[in-house]
């Protein structure tokens, strides 16, 4: 039964190319946007019945061949699969697109990539059941591009909230702004003045990121400030380290603060130092000291991984103030089970600006709010319009 | 002097943050070896930044043992290791110091089964700690603590095959509660780290932040 109806199959197809009906093998051919370069792409119409078998696309240097065989699909892609090339058009589905970075030279399984500059000729093939379907030949030049274009949503939508929050900040130099109270701030002079009273130390703790994560150019900014207050309340400070870079910053940070506060005196080098570069190691290093040593107050700051709970846990046995802020979402539970105040996602970023009450980093901290209370506006309006079947907001702001 | 402490780094930090922020939007082949070439000082920089992290790790412990501190012991325990480690990536499994390290010898055994199982053993006490915290916290004293105790049993119960075996209403109260109201926190978490993020970068790269070189909001 099933050969009768694949026999009918290639006989109406056979009719239908008969009949002038000819299976779409005219490509249109062009550098690939928003990539590096070494790369051609080719589009053709979908063919509307089920004649071909497969497509081959053939490449050659010049125009009368020979043409080498640069890719074969039995199942091409479909425009409509790659939005941030050729956008959310209905008519995508209408046609296929294959990439092509290279194609056979003819010497065994050898392959030759495709040259940024050099002038390609592409032909298509559609393999039938009567034998294939050769296309015209297109031509194109692989190329590199200065801007990806796919991302415009971005780079827009960045400018925006920048020249939002550096509006702020031109505000701030001028009058006072008010900033919400951020609970675990405000505990951080309780946590000092306690550590100062009981004559016990302040660990410090940062996480696992390295100097490059803006988590932790937040968290040294924090322990500058917590370093000022040690200075001044004349507390033993110690910070616990896990990356070298951070390290040296962290001792070149405390001493500064200490040497403004004028007590260079009181400063220890030994008191900002490596416990480990190993996750697990650092977590068993700083615990061990938590128990041996009994700091008052344990300031932990920065991205942590699973090393958050068996900190923050053991923190919690030994009865010391602990205030966490950290931007993993993924601990922030942990974080707030165990610890007296918690800094969730941006104020750990707020903390430095808080803290110092610098008036210019107030008013980053009023431009981020104003931006998040835009980006909530947009959220409810796309939310309606998609709950309505109007997809435009959506695709404005998908990330390609 | 305040020319190399302070002026210089701002103006690395603004040129190669603006190079940062562009690269990001330039997938030209010029713009990604500039990138790459970013990555590979990044490593070297690391490389020579891990030396003075092993003088403050030694010296740390040296102060330790010197001064017969609390647990003194495990400093030396770090100073055996450190030592042993050092002779066995030395040694090479027998090929000496100057080719890549072989992948049998004594120093993959040490690390295989001492610092892997040693690193699992104290990752497994997340178990432990989390029964621990899990306790203090789903104490029902307040509103928000008996809604958090709720949705945990729902949660953990439709994780299990006894859950659905219970009711096929709690593996879907389960899924609604991580798709809905925890997909909702965790996106405006985000959102918010993204725009705090922004602003940090923008602070730090106009200078307007520079207490990362020491001296807040100098």
């Amino acid at each position: 039964m099933s050969k009768i109806a694949s026999w009918i199959a290639v006989a109406g197809v056979a009719l239908h190319v008969a009949a002038g009906a000819q299976v779409p093998v005219d490509i249109v051919a062009f550098d690939t946007p928003n990539d590096a370069g070494g790369s051609l792409t080719i589009t053709w119409p979908r063919a509307e019945m089920s004649a071909v078998s497969s497509y081959r696309v053939y490449v050659a240097t010049a125009a009368d061949g020979p043409f080498r065989l640069a890719a074969e699909s039995a199942t091409p892609g479909l425009k409509s699969g790659e939005p941030a090339l050729f956008g959310y058009d209905d008519d995508n589905e209408r046609f296929h697109v294959v990439h092509i970075r290279d194609y056979a030279t003819g010497q065994a399984d050898e392959r030759a990539p495709l040259q940024n500059g050099t002038l390609y000729f592409v032909r298509l093939g559609a393999q039938t059941a009567t034998g294939e379907v050769l296309g015209a030949v297109a031509s194109a030049v692989p190329g590199g591009n200065w801007f990806n274009t796919a991302k415009w949503n971005n780079l827009i939508l960045t400018f925006g909230l920048s020249v939002c929050i550096l509006f702020y900040i031109s505000i701030a130099r001028r009058k006072d702004l008010f900033i919400r109270r951020i609970a675990g701030l405000e505990a951080l002079d309780e946590a000092l003045g306690r550590a100062t009273e009981m004559g016990k130390s302040v660990l410090f703790i940062h996480g696992l990121k390295g100097m490059d994560q803006i988590s932790t150019i937040a968290a040294v900014n924090i322990l500058g400030c917590v370093a000022q207050r040690t200075a001044r309340f004349d507390t033993d400070l110690r910070v616990a380290n896990v990356d070298p870079v951070v390290m040296s910053v962290s001792q070149e940070m405390v001493k500064e603060a200490y040497l403004k506060e004028g007590r260079p005196d009181a400063y220890r080098p030994d008191n900002v130092f490596m416990a480990a570069t190993e996750q697990f190691s650092y977590a068993a290093a700083v615990a061990g000291m938590m128990v041996r040593e009994r700091p008052a107050a344990h300031i932990m700051m920065g991205y942590f991984y699973a090393e958050s709970l068996l900190l923050a846990e053991t923190g919690s046995t030994t009865g010391a103030i602990q205030i966490a802020g950290t931007d993993a979402y993924t601990q922030l539970p942990f974080f707030v089970t165990t610890c007296d105040y918690t800094l969730m996602g941006e104020e750990l970023y707020a903390a430095s600006a808080y803290l110092s009450r610098e008036p210019k980093l107030l008013g980053s901290l009023k431009g981020q709010d104003v931006g998040k209370a835009l980006l909530i506006g947009l959220l409810v309006v796309g939310t309606v319009v998609a709950t309505f079947g109007v997809d435009f907001l959506t695709h404005l702001f998908a990330a390609l | 002097m305040l020319f190399m402490t302070r002026t210089l780094p701002f103006l690395f930090c603004f040129a190669f943050g603006i190079t940062g922020f562009a690269i990001y939007y330039v997938p030209h082949q010029w713009a990604q070896s500039v990138e790459r070439e970013f990555a590979l000082w990044l490593r070297l920089v690391y490389a020579f930044s891990y030396i003075l992290g092993l003088v403050s790790l030694l010296s740390l412990h040296w102060s330790k043992i010197r001064q017969r501190q609390a647990g003194w012991a495990y400093s030396l325990v770090v100073y055996i290791s450190f030592g042993v480690m050092f002779l066995f990536v030395v040694y090479n499994d027998g090929k000496g110091p100057f080719t890549s390290q072989a992948t049998t010898g004594p120093y993959q055994w040490v690390f295989t089964s001492i610092h892997v199982a040693s690193s699992a053993t104290m990752f497994s006490l997340l178990a432990f700690y989390i029964s621990s915290a899990a306790y203090r916290t789903f104490r029902a004293r307040t509103p928000e603590a008996a809604i958090l105790l709720v949705s945990a049993i729902i949660v953990m119960l439709g994780r299990v095959p006894i859950g659905a075996y219970i009711s096929d209403v709690i593996p879907d109260t389960m899924q609604w509660l991580m798709s809905v109201p925890n997909m909702a926190a965790k996106r405006g978490i985000l959102m918010g780290v993204s725009l705090g993020a922004i602003a940090t970068s923008l602070r730090i790269i106009f200078g307007i932040e520079r207490s990362y070189l020491g001296g807040a909001g100098d």
